[in-house]
């Protein structure tokens, strides 16, 4: 008979051979507790990442852009929906998951606590936030758990058709007149420390990682995908003609990478704890819809159930009809 | 006879867009996901048609106008949308019950323009009728879901219903505009079917549990720009890039 010990040695003999994990396969405890923890984080992050974008719809500058904007909100639910279903063949439901996002137990991605001041400031989470994301949900199609992998792989395709959407307002702000352009280097000032914040703590702070690592969840350290991060974008801000907010940003030759100064981890650690500048009212404005829909998903709960019990009476009028008991 | 039509084009432009514009405003705090995703497709529907109008209006008009400095820089008295529209989003019911009572009048207005004698009407209204088709499905689903529902849903759609039936009766007046459409074979005769829409919102009424209220039409005229005080404050924010940052590149 299989005892734990074997179970555990066979999963991680697949993880090993590159195997994906479903849902109904055995799997450690641990192993279901931290994708359900990571897939429901990463859905909340597409959901409360709603409201700072949200925040310039009404306001956006042509028509074209507000369509662009709102579509990319809109599918930023869509990411949320899919991503709540993954972590739903785990044995969670949407609503136990929300619950947790109201009270704090469950965290998102820190960067949505900041404010969106400025029209640039839509273009600035395209190019950086969706940018810095993207480079871990790449990894993230690779990660053993299949239905995190499968929807990775489409959230992905998306996610880079926003960055480009991003970087092309910032473009265009920049080769537009002083006003433009100093939005957007106020913009990239103010979204650049939070933007590599994203990857989370240093490795040597990051106790989980080894065993992410070895579950194949996470395929980089926090540290490496900065650093691909960084790489990646210091020329693209060179071709926008933007200065980075970093005086220590610097090619090295030796290590093949670029330099950058030290990030403020106080800042970062505040942020988490929940005293960033945007916290409470981003928790606010989830709570207020759950509050405000209450009685609407009542009334659709209400609705079906009084629909189905109705077609169950239809169909057995029509069952007893078909078997000649009634005219 | 280009005016009026110009005119003509930002009455249908600005109709969708005061309406996406009021949805827009619910995107990321709808009650749940699938009808944040729902109102927002919606709302880019809507928007879709504002820049098929708009952008033929601009053809029309001259030098140094585009789809832009019409839908963001005009004067409040030059929106030629209704007032239904731009009632805000005081709650769901509000929501679904505009809505509904938009796509109803759409349900009729939609094929008549794909008979219009201007081609270019014409195949906007085309594209656009799957869209009201499907936009009219789902208001009117959630009519049915709310009035049958719960006792609050009930009570909350009926006081929606209440309060914006009686901003209907404008989407039917025939102003100097339309008359003038009517004429040139552009645009439909409103009168000819508000019979039949009433009929059909009384039977999605019935079907939904709900009863027809017995209130007085609104007198209100933003079919010739005199608004509600709503008007400006969505002006604000519609218009506040375009305003603060004038004649730049987005």
């Amino acid at each position: 008979m299989d005892n734990i010990e074997n179970l555990a040695t066979r999963f991680q003999e697949r993880i090993d051979a590159g195997e994906k994990i479903e849902p109904k396969d055995w799997m450690p405890e641990k192993y279901r507790k931290t994708h359900i923890r990571q897939i429901s984080q990463h859905a909340h992050s597409e959901i409360v990442g709603m409201l700072p974008e949200g925040n310039w719809i009404t306001r956006a500058p042509s028509l074209k852009r507000k369509l662009g904007l709102l579509a990319k909100v809109q599918d930023e639910a869509g990411h949320g929906l899919y991503l709540y279903s993954a972590a739903e063949t785990l044995g969670i439901s949407r609503d136990e998951m929300t619950q947790q996002l109201l009270t704090g137990k469950a965290k998102y991605s820190s960067i949505f606590n900041y404010p969106t001041l400025t029209w640039a400031d839509i273009g600035a989470i395209g190019w950086l936030v969706d940018g810095a994301a993207i480079i871990n949900q790449v990894m993230l199609t690779r990660t053993s758990f299949g239905p995190y992998a499968r929807a990775m792989v489409r959230i992905c395709k998306e996610e880079s058709f926003h960055q480009r959407q991003g970087y092309e307002i910032m473009l265009t702000l920049c080769n537009g007149t002083p006003e433009q352009k100093e939005m957007a280097q106020d913009a990239l000032n103010r979204t650049w420390w939070p933007a590599l914040m994203m990857f989370g703590p240093r490795d040597e702070d990051s106790p989980n990682t080894k065993q992410s690592m070895a579950w194949k969840i996470k395929r980089k350290t926090n540290d490496e995908l900065r650093q691909q991060f960084v790489d990646i974008t210091v020329p693209q801000a060179e071709f926008l003609g933007l200065k980075m907010p970093d005086p220590e940003i610097k090619w090295n030759e030796e290590r093949g990478h670029y330099d950058f100064g030290a990030i403020d981890w106080d800042e970062f650690w505040q942020v988490v704890k929940g005293n960033g500048p945007c916290n409470k009212e981003r928790i606010a404005a989830r709570q207020k819809a759950w509050d405000d829909g209450q009685w609407v998903r009542d009334a659709a709960l209400a609705y079906s159930a009084k629909k189905s019990e109705n077609e169950e009476k239809s169909n057995g009028i029509k069952a007893q009809r078909s078997e000649g008991k009634i005219a | 006879m280009k005016d009026q039509l110009t005119k003509y084009l930002m009455m249908l432009g600005d109709n969708a867009m005061i309406l996406g514009h009021r949805l827009s405003e619910l995107c990321g705090h709808g009650p749940t996901l699938e009808t944040d995703i729902a109102l927002t497709n919606i709302s880019l529907d809507l928007y879709g048609q504002v820049r098929s109008y708009f952008q033929y209006a601009a053809e029309l008009s001259g030098e140094g106008v585009t789809e832009d400095t019409i839908a963001f820089l005009r004067k409040e008295r030059t929106y030629l949308n209704v007032v239904l529209l731009e009632q805000p989003n005081e709650n769901f019911a509000h929501v679904i019950v505009r809505q509904f009572l938009y796509d109803m009048f759409q349900s009729f207005l939609t094929p008549a323009l794909m008979r219009s004698t201007d081609e270019r009407i014409a195949a906007i209204a085309a594209k656009s009728i799957k869209e009201t088709k499907y936009h009219l499905r789902f208001s009117t689903q959630w009519m049915k879901r709310l009035g049958a529902g719960t006792e609050e849903s009930k009570s909350k759609i009926q006081a929606a219903v209440n309060h914006l039936l009686p901003f209907t009766d404008e989407l039917f007046v025939m102003t100097a505009v339309e008359k003038e459409m009517l004429e040139q074979g552009i645009g439909p005769d409103l009168q000819s079917f508000k019979e039949d829409y009433y009929i059909k919102v009384q039977e999605v009424l019935e079907q939904a549990e709900l009863s027809l209220p017995e209130a007085a039409p609104r007198v209100v005229k933003g079919k010739t720009g005199i608004h509600s005080e709503h008007m400006g404050y969505i002006l604000n924010e519609l218009q506040y890039m375009q305003r603060a940052y004038p004649q730049m590149e987005w």
